[in-house]
């Protein structure tokens, strides 16, 4: 039988690694130089925008869902009797596709290559400093965006876990490069061995709820535990004895949550975060805290809102519970750091917090395609896009400031506005939307959204929680703006300019303002109509 | 229709916050006239909205835009003034403008100008100002529930960096307070509004107005009238919720007590008024003796507070809690003679608290201390001008009859006299008696505050010197004598210099030497200046006015009320 690969559907992933093999061919071919260094960074610049150009172009196809990598009906109906219907029309064949390309995909692959390419333009004046590999960055950080733009197509739990591994493994790399730097080593050790204990329990989570469903395929996992499709003939008389689930459903179902907590930086798996951040190079912490997030959490809603929609009743409480606590450390931690990237890392915790909280009120069953937008898992993907604006924006400023206070810390930051006014302006904007107050009017939005969500899903106790915490954090991010107006004897430091960042930042920011007037567009987007 | 009028009152102050982020060289030579002309033109179109008003049809929404802004959010651009509102945006911009005037009339080198270079920052201070602007109209405005919390936030970090900035010594953890209090009443209220969204469906207050609390079931109403409330008491403030308030107001440069206590305090109220009364009158009936008693709290509270302070500003501060009292009083009577005379007080509060502010920061700048011990009396044979407009000013505060501070107070005690019928009336009698008493303490304390600032020998210098020493806000001893020995020889430059360094307080160790100190001769200070009288007129002008011709105000807002009380009335 011979598989049809629809290659227009895959191509932003293909593009990408098609860039990454070029990148390391290159650097292996072209003399060492500083011109080569950029020509690197071009190139990747160049696949990443020829990817975005792809979900681009299929995402002006309308609204039809692109799919390939599906089981053949004939196959189907051989196996498991029929595809559980309805779930995935439009997706041609039986609808059990392990590639799905729907708006709930473009959005985030969209998301993961914009702030993509803020990421490499951070990244040319990262390497532009010498003593790191720049071949092997690049490759590296392609490689990553590989695996982000395929984990949210990702519809079996296969291709969920390689894709997500796709997205971990280049990142330790990334944090160990900067070599003989010891917190960067540590960095890298925390993390590694962080993920590949929440990888192995998330395994174990997915083998357990393979064993229970019979089948890899998310639509089809849901359509067997919520009692729509016959299981497979050898479980079902563990099934059916008794009345309902067995309890190794609700193991997976934690496992499976808990390996994604590592990724999103949840609660209780939220203690390697500042460390690493810390350690890595900055644009790596940018893309631990935007594009790995993404990542993990296109993952938790897709195995939540598609495998398991059925077991909210299991999950839900768990997922409200972790986003109060993971808001609320997250938070508390942060108002103690002196180091803005620790800082950074810290509020990006809490704000993995908001992002989980609407999750928790999802329980729709029979979710597939469109309908994974619908609510409250919209509300968790606008924060997520008007989030990944404006931390970027956040993270690029820190790096401009980097380059000139190596410890980086708070303190340096004092009479930013005086010294840069553009990028004091900027930065107090971006910790403005973070605390979500105007004139941030993006991140307030945000907010309102999830409180939204909250409130109307019957979470009042949640959304009580969220409040006081969106108080907790305005207060570390404000005295961090207040820093920034703070006048200070004029210093005169050597300030080499960084054009690439510059740009990065002046991207994040752009867009940050563009989502503070015009909050619509990432509603649309993360709305799905009707 | 004349759309464009409530449009144009925000685009304006906006445009010239905008045009100076984006020009800031080319307009640094203008900068006094500058802030100026915006605010004028503010003024003036607000004026306009005024004089196109039609004041026959004071109860409904008028000069409406409604335009769709977020749809995923249902948030529209809904504005429009009604008779509650009209007071309300005119008295803001009115006061943004005169701010504005006290900065940068004449020469503009005055203690308590903050607009020249020497005392730094003067763009940021008008980019501040105009941006503090747009939220204070834009929440008196907007007809959306989102949008009117969207402005309820905008003046937040203005203001943060108003006091933060240009603020007195403790400027920092007064700026941190205020800002982290007040947003955590703002997040409350947010959600008290989302609920009420959650159940209607809706977040037209026009229409959730006219509904009068159709589609939402008493506990619903009660508890989304508890956020909401919580919300706009922090912002009012209400008794135990008001600890944010005297430090806020001592520290913030005169201009920010000015729009501190003279409209910032009144979008709270203005929020019971517009959302929290009309729109749930259930929650109303079960939450009013409650908020009727923490009203007499309050008063009574804030009267006792004012007794024991020290401070002139802080006492001022405190004297907004007892008056914002007599506001939340007139409310929880839910009767149209009660809110009539909230909505008096309202407006009379944000003319004579805000006129008490710009007379506590000249004397500040004059003296180089608000600490009344240190002040040492006199100041009517010293300063005669000023310490007759301070006597007029604390008098009208205190609601002499005449003058507008009696009519909004006696209106809300008569309020609690015959509360509306499904209110217990005993109870409010009560209150009306507690609020009679707190009434008899505010006398009080004006009058101790005369008596020793106003009336009484003038101190010598030697003194007035001892008494700082003593002070809190002493800087330290040892540089202060050089200070004034220094000043001995150039009385006029130290007045100045004193003032001057003193919205910079630590930043600049080398001035800090002469921060506080009293000025050696009466001498050596002037009466009110060119620009101080320019701004204060005005004020006293509409004291009296409204003093005399209350019906000027209650006509305007009696059928809007009648309107919003609906059916408890």
């Amino acid at each position: 039988m011979i598989q049809q690969i629809h290659y227009f559907v895959i191509a932003p992933p293909l593009v990408l690694a098609l860039a990454a093999g070029l990148v390391l061919l290159l650097d292996a071919f072209l003399p060492a130089g500083r011109r080569t260094m950029a020509g690197l960074g071009l190139v990747s610049l160049a696949g990443v925008f020829i990817a975005l150009g792809f979900v681009v172009a299929q995402a002006a196809q309308g609204g039809r869902t692109l799919a390939t990598f599906c089981v053949p009906d004939a196959l189907a109906r051989a196996t498991g009797g029929s595809g559980p219907a309805g779930s995935q029309e439009g997706a041609g064949g039986t609808g059990l596709c392990s590639f799905v390309a729907d708006r709930f995909t473009l959005i985030f692959a969209g998301l993961v290559l914009v702030a993509a390419v803020v990421v490499v333009l951070m990244s040319m004046t990262e390497l532009a400093g010498g003593g790191i590999p720049v071949g092997e960055w690049y490759f590296l950080l392609l490689c990553t965006l590989v695996g982000a733009v395929t984990l949210p197509a990702s519809r079996d739990l296969i291709m969920l876990v390689v894709a997500l591994e796709l997205v971990s493994l280049p990142v330790f790399a990334l944090t160990a490069l900067k070599r003989y730097d010891g917190r960067s080593s540590e960095a890298a050790i925390k993390l590694f061995l962080v993920s590949v204990v929440s990888t192995a329990i998330m395994l174990f989570g997915v083998s357990l709820l393979y064993g229970v469903a019979g089948s890899v395929h998310l639509s089809r996992i849901g359509a067997v535990l919520s009692g729509a499709s016959p299981p497979p003939a050898t479980f079902a008389p563990t099934l059916e004895a008794a009345h309902g689930l067995p309890a190794v459903v609700t193991v997976g179902v934690v496992l499976v949550a808990a390996g994604f907590g590592f990724k999103i930086a949840a609660v209780p798996f939220h203690a390697w975060a500042p460390d690493v951040y810390q350690g890595a190079p900055i644009p790596v912490a940018a893309l631990l805290s935007v594009i790995s997030k993404a990542a993990g959490f296109a993952g938790l809603i897709l195995l939540l809102v598609t495998a398991l929609a059925g077991q909210a009743a299991t999950w839900a409480p768990i997922i409200a519970i972790l986003a109060a606590l993971t808001m609320t450390a997250g938070n508390l931690l942060a108002m103690r750091q002196r180091s803005a990237v620790r800082l950074l890392a810290w509020s990006s915790v809490a704000q993995s917090g908001y992002i989980l909280a609407p999750i928790a009120v999802a329980s729709r069953p029979g979710a597939s395609g469109d309908a994974l937008l619908s609510g409250a898992v919209g509300a968790s993907v606008a924060y997520l896009v008007i989030y990944a604006a404006m931390n970027l924006g956040a993270f690029a400023v820190v790096m401009t400031v980097s380059r000139t206070a190596t410890r980086n810390e708070l303190d340096d930051y004092q009479g930013l506005a005086f010294r840069s006014p553009m990028a004091g302006l900027a930065l107090a904007f971006c910790l403005i939307c973070l605390a979500g107050l105007p004139p941030g009017l993006a991140g307030l939005f945000a907010k309102i959204v999830v409180f939204r969500e909250l409130v109307d899903g019957g979470s009042g106790w949640l959304a009580v929680v969220m409040a006081v915490n969106t108080v907790i954090g305005l207060y570390y991010y404000v005295v961090w703006a207040g820093r920034i107006f703070t006048p200070t004897p004029p210093v005169t430091a050597a300030r080499r300019p960084f054009p690439a960042t510059w740009v990065a930042a002046g991207l994040a920011v752009a867009l940050a303002v563009v989502f503070s007037v015009a909050p619509q567009l990432v509603l649309d987007l993360a709305t799905a109509p009707g | 229709m004349m759309g464009w009028l409530p449009v144009a009152l925000l685009a304006v102050p906006l445009l010239g916050a905008l045009l100076l982020l984006i020009s800031p060289a080319l307009l640094r030579p203008v900068l006094r006239g500058y802030g100026l002309v915006f605010s004028g033109v503010t003024l003036a179109l607000a004026v306009t909205l005024a004089a196109t008003f039609d004041y026959t049809q004071a109860a409904r929404p008028q000069l409406t835009v409604d335009q769709p802004w977020i749809p995923g959010l249902g948030l529209r651009f809904h504005l429009g003034v009604d008779g509650i509102s009209l007071p309300l945006v005119v008295l803001t911009a009115l006061l943004t403008f005169l701010c504005f005037v006290y900065l940068s009339w004449g020469d503009a080198r005055a203690p308590g100008q903050l607009l020249t270079p020497a005392t730094g920052r003067p763009r940021a201070l008008v980019f501040t100002l105009l941006v503090l602007e747009v939220g204070m109209i834009g929440t008196f405005l907007a007809l959306d529930l989102l949008l009117f919390f969207v402005f309820f936030e905008v003046v937040l970090i203005p203001m943060y960096f108003l006091i933060a900035i240009w603020g007195g010594r403790g400027r920092r953890s007064a700026a941190i307070k205020f800002i982290l209090y007040t947003l955590l009443g703002s997040v409350v209220m947010l959600l008290g509004l989302l609920l009420i969204w959650a159940q209607t469906g809706t977040l037209d207050i026009v229409a959730l107005s006219q509904a009068h609390g159709a589609g939402m079931s008493r506990g619903v109403q009660v508890l989304a009238f508890a956020a909401v409330g919580i919300g706009l008491a922090v912002k009012t403030p209400m008794w135990p919720l008001h600890t944010w308030l005297p430090d806020a107001h001592t520290e913030a440069p005169t201009v920010g007590s000015v729009l501190l206590a003279g409209v910032l305090l009144k979008m709270g109220t203005y929020g019971f008024a517009r959302i929290a009364i009309p729109v749930l009158p259930e929650g109303a009936v079960v939450i009013a003796p409650w908020l009727g008693a923490l009203a007499v709290v309050g008063i009574v509270y804030g009267s006792l507070a004012c007794l024991a302070q020290r401070d002139l500003k802080r006492m001022i501060a405190y004297s907004s809690v007892g008056h914002m009292g007599f506001v939340l009083l007139g409310f929880a009577t839910l009767t149209t003679v009660g809110v009539n005379g909230a909505l008096f007080a309202n407006v009379a509060h944000g003319l004579i608290t805000g006129l008490l502010f710009f007379l506590a920061g000249a004397i500040k700048e004059r003296y180089g201390t608000a600490d009344m011990p240190s002040l040492g009396g006199g100041m009517l044979a010293t300063l005669p001008h000023l310490g007759a407009v301070l006597t007029f000013a604390a008098i009208a505060s205190l609601g002499i009859p005449g003058l507008a501070g009696f009519w909004g107070e006696m209106l809300a005690l008569l309020g609690a006299f015959q509360p509306a019928e499904v209110l217990p009336r005993e109870l409010f009698l009560v209150f009306m008696a507690i609020g009679g008493l707190g009434a008899v303490l505010t006398a009080a304390y004006f009058l101790v505050m005369l008596s020793r600032v106003t009336h009484g020998l003038p101190a010598r210098p030697a003194l007035s010197l001892t008494a700082t020493h003593s002070a809190p806000g002493g800087a330290g001893a040892g540089p202060e004598e050089t200070g004034s020995g220094a000043a001995e020889s150039r009385p006029e430059a130290l007045a100045a210099g004193a003032a001057e360094s003193e919205p910079e307080g630590g930043r600049r160790p080398a001035e800090v030497t002469e921060t506080g100190s009293p000025a050696p001769k009466a001498g050596a200070m002037r009466d009110i200046r060119g620009y101080e009288l320019v701004a204060w007129v005005p004020l006293i002008v509409l004291i009296l006015l409204f003093g005399l011709w209350p019906k000027l105000l209650l006509s305007l807002t009696t059928p809007a009320v009648q309107t919003l009380l609906g059916v408890l009335s």
